[in-house]
């Protein structure tokens, strides 16, 4: 049965990811759609950011990667480049686990 | 046509390796013990592609939770890929058969760092995705062999992404619209997480872009 998982799961993910470039790569959007889609980017962006940040399992959790992601913040207001924000977000919420 | 940005993107992906490495070998051990086989655990990660949805799918059939289960908690999670699409659907080449190919090369990594910008770019997408296919499947093969490599939370690796996250968004909120846009999607997914199966907040923040209507 488990096979079924697999099989469902995959090919409705593949439909869910084709749908946009599929769908809509033909054509140009109306504008009003295209309004709603140039500011999909830091909806999602920002929605991805808090689901990693404090999600848990139907509840909100905080714990190292708040301290975590906080330090990375600091780190993208001094302009570090990318990897640099993830090191230090890694660094602190590692360090504070260890201790 | 666009090799040199495709290997641009293989090149901005490698930071980001490491991580599906380890939570790829992660999950081929998760899936074994679920009873997926070795053979199942890579075709998932080859099929599906998205981390925290294979780990719901192989968590629920690990504790004995039912296919049915399984099934619908990875769909939820997966459903953010409908508007993460629709915001790079004009970018891909080609005929429809190669879109539908390519656009599996979308995952929230190569999505959020080809948009870097400030408009979405087809060859860091594919290059990112690319490599971090190759790794993911890479690495679920190898877990099911060897096992868990290492934990990535041990490393910090579940605070980093999120943080990645939040600087390739920064560039975004010099917008006002996209300032407020950002503050909602983050204030419903928030309000959500206590309450909603999971996926669910994200797709719900999807709302928050009604907000590109207004001049």
């Amino acid at each position: 049965m488990t096979w079924v998982v697999i099989a469902v799961v995959g090919a409705v993910t593949i439909l869910f990811k084709a749908s946009g470039p599929v769908l809509l790569g033909d054509r140009a959007l109306p504008p009003r759609v295209a309004a709603l889609v140039e500011v999909l980017a830091p909806a999602m962006l920002a929605a991805l950011v808090v689901t990693q940040t404090v999600g848990g399992d139907r509840e909100l959790v905080f714990d190292e990667r708040l301290a975590g992601v906080a330090a990375g913040a600091i780190a993208v207001r001094l302009r570090a480049p990318l990897i640099v924000v993830m090191v230090v977000a890694a660094t602190v919420a590692a360090l504070i686990r260890l201790f | 046509m666009d090799t040199s940005r495709i290997r641009d993107g293989i090149r901005a992906g490698l930071p980001l390796a490491l991580a599906p490495l380890l939570f790829g070998a992660s999950f081929g051990l998760l899936a074994v013990d679920a009873g997926m086989g070795r053979l199942g655990a890579v075709a998932m990660s080859a099929t599906t592609f998205a981390g925290s949805a294979q780990f719901a799918a192989a968590s629920i059939l690990d504790s004995g939770g039912g296919v049915a289960a399984a099934i619908v908690a990875a769909l939820l999670l997966n459903a953010r890929y409908v508007p993460l699409s629709l915001a790079v659907a004009s970018i891909f080449p080609g005929s429809r058969k190669r879109r539908l190919l390519e656009s599996q090369l979308i995952v929230d990594e190569s999505w959020a760092l080809s948009g870097r910008s400030g408009s979405f770019e087809y060859g860091i997408l594919a290059g990112v995705g690319i490599l971090l296919y190759v790794v993911w499947v890479g690495g679920t093969a190898l877990g099911t062999v060897v096992g868990d490599l290492l934990d990535p939370e041990a490393i910090g690796v579940d605070a980093a992404f999120p943080a990645l996250f939040l600087a390739l968004l920064a560039p975004y909120l010099r917008s006002r619209r996209a300032l407020a846009t950002a503050i909602v999607a983050g204030t419903i997914t928030l309000a959500l997480l206590p309450f909603a199966p999971a996926g669910v907040p994200i797709v719900a923040a999807s709302v928050a872009c009604l907000i590109g209507l207004r001049r």
